[in-house]
């Protein structure tokens, strides 16, 4: 193991290895450690100069109750949800069908087919804005949610069909032709055998997506306007266009933001991370 | 093994196959003939050629974008190596080191938007955090925000902090697949953990510098979550990248075939990176 494991070194070089450890992820979550401190911050502090010491304990929740009482914020984070959950669903179905397809089945350009979902998930967005949006508006989807949860699902296919692919690859051939010689179809067996046994899978693209999903901000701006309709990102940027040099609204407003990912971060982080470092096992 | 299938391949492929060509193909090819026009998005397009692509070549904002693009590039660099210190100190076994972990690697779950705000504060001419600090010491008053030199910098030490936190992660994978006999080997010869580090850990993760590499690459051009919230490309243009004029150009000028065209360079500079991961991917997977 590198480095040197610690387990074989005396218990003062392990003191001091924590010791090492817990400073450096002080530093390293300075800027968290900062919205938080802002976010129960008073005007009154702000008006004293006081924007980095500690807040003063009077109405140490009046922020909160702001945000979440007398703006637009709840709103934002059901739009938010209201176009990540059938983003990621949506995805996780497609991708998986294409998956098995590629994983399993014969056809002439298959190879090219699956070169061009990895390529066009790098994509630049800003090279598909304008046909995007123009497609959009002829559907007659411009500033609803349908409009993000089509162009999310569709991006997102791409990169979760090869994700899916290397783990139905893996899936041993005899499950399948056993239910084949039994006379069940394709899709039969994709549905009874294939996707029960996709689930460790699913669960990674799924956490994947739906941070990719939630935090994106660029085709908010593009698609949505509204604020029936507009989405977390876009929404707490017009928040702050409000409340302008009001940093603990702001503050209270971000980390609101932020605790869906990071909850589905902390339950799901085990397949998050084998989603993340697929790429690197796919390059081995 | 994979066999012939026939309708039921085409009915498995067709979702995602159909959603993609019309989201994802379709509109890049049609992006590409536009830069080939002039339109204001509402009249009559014109055909000009090449002339979008002449004009940028003499525009100097284009130049500063595309300057700071390989900038911004330039110094994701500093995300792979911040990356892999990282996670040479936290790869251990220790009780509660799995938790730490994840706090590490939090601020990548964290949207752009929020990341930008927070540095954004801490850079501010007036209550920023680092005046405070500047001023506890003794040291002159900064505005990196305001200014035409730092405001592009800024911005990349933020967008930094959660793209060395998705290396760091890229990179405990890549050690926990180091094999034991071979640093064990290396340790029976004698070799100390730095020289271990340089001869034998740092080339074992080659193929894990390959991919972190392209990450980084693919995150310094794509570029523009931090620009809309932080610098909005001020001042003077001085911090713009190639996604935020693109954008600033099409709906704020409303010149759309310039936009395309913009759009259309960046998706060159893109393709380089795409063609090479692509053709590692699947040479790799043939021999």
């Amino acid at each position: 193991m590198f480095p040197f494991p610690l387990e074989r070194r005396p218990p003062s070089a392990r003191a001091a290895y924590r010791l090492t450890v817990g400073a450096t992820l002080v530093v390293w979550l300075l800027p968290l450690a900062a919205i938080v401190l802002t976010s129960f911050r008073s005007q009154d502090d702000l008006n004293r100069g006081n924007y980095w010491g500690w807040p003063s304990a009077a109405g140490i929740l009046d922020n909160y109750a702001t945000v979440l009482l007398d703006s637009r914020l709840p709103q934002f984070v059901l739009n938010s949800f209201l176009v990540t959950i059938p983003a990621v669903i949506g995805t996780i179905v497609f991708a998986s069908m294409a998956g098995f397809a590629l994983a399993k089945h014969e056809f002439r350009g298959s190879r090219v087919l699956l070169m061009t979902f990895i390529g066009g998930n790098l994509v630049p967005f800003q090279a598909l804005m304008i046909p995007v949006r123009d497609l959009v508006i002829a559907l007659g989807l411009y500033d609803s949610r349908w409009s993000l949860i089509l162009f999310h699902i569709a991006f997102q296919t791409g990169f979760c069909t090869l994700f899916m692919r290397n783990f139905i690859r893996d899936i041993p051939d005899d499950a399948l032709d056993a239910a084949r010689v039994e006379g069940a179809g394709e899709l039969t067996i994709f549905w009874r055998i294939v996707l029960p046994l996709l689930r460790p899978a699913i669960a990674g693209a799924s956490v994947l997506v739906f941070t990719f999903v939630w935090n994106d901000y660029f085709w908010t701006l593009v698609l949505v306007q509204s604020d029936d309709i507009r989405p977390l990102t876009a929404g707490l940027q017009s928040l702050r266009g409000m409340w302008q040099t009001s940093w603990p609204l702001v503050a209270a407003g971000s980390l609101l933001a932020a605790i869906p990912p990071v909850a589905v971060f902390f339950v799901l982080q085990r397949q998050l991370i084998a989603g993340l470092t697929f790429g690197a096992r796919a390059a081995r | 093994m994979r066999t012939r299938h026939g309708s039921s391949t085409v009915i498995l492929l067709a979702p995602a196959c159909l959603l993609f060509a019309l989201f994802v193909i379709y509109p890049l090819l049609r992006g590409v003939a536009l830069s080939f026009y002039d339109w204001n998005g509402v009249d009559a397009k014109v055909w000009v050629g090449l002339g979008n692509y002449r004009e940028l070549w003499a525009d100097p904002v284009f130049q500063t974008a595309l300057a700071n693009n390989l900038r911004w590039l330039a110094c994701y660099a500093v995300a792979p190596a911040l990356g892999l210190a990282l996670a040479v100190l936290l790869h251990q076994r220790l009780r509660g080191m799995r938790v730490v972990r994840s706090l590490f690697f939090m601020p990548f779950v964290l949207s752009q938007v929020i990341v930008g705000v927070v540095f954004g504060w801490f850079f501010h001419s007036r209550f920023g955090l680092l005046n405070e600090i500047l001023g506890a010491v003794g040291g002159p008053h900064v505005a990196p925000l305001d200014s035409e030199r730092w405001a592009l910098y800024t911005m990349i030490v933020a967008g930094l902090w959660p793209q060395t936190a998705y290396c760091m992660i890229l990179y405990l994978t890549g050690l926990a697949t180091v094999p034991d006999e071979l640093t064990d080997a290396a340790r029976v010869d004698g070799a100390k953990d730095p020289s271990l580090l340089r001869y034998v850990v740092i080339p074992q993760l080659r193929p894990v510098h390959f991919v972190v590499s392209m990450v980084c690459a693919v995150a310094a051009l794509r570029s523009f979550d931090y620009v809309m919230i932080m610098t909005l490309g001020g001042p003077h243009n001085s911090s713009t990248v190639l996604g935020y004029y693109m954008y600033e150009q099409t709906f704020l000028s409303l010149r759309y075939g310039y936009g395309a065209a913009i759009a259309t360079v960046l998706l060159g500079l893109m393709s380089c990176i795409v063609f090479m991961l692509l053709w590692h991917l699947f040479y790799r997977e043939r021999s």
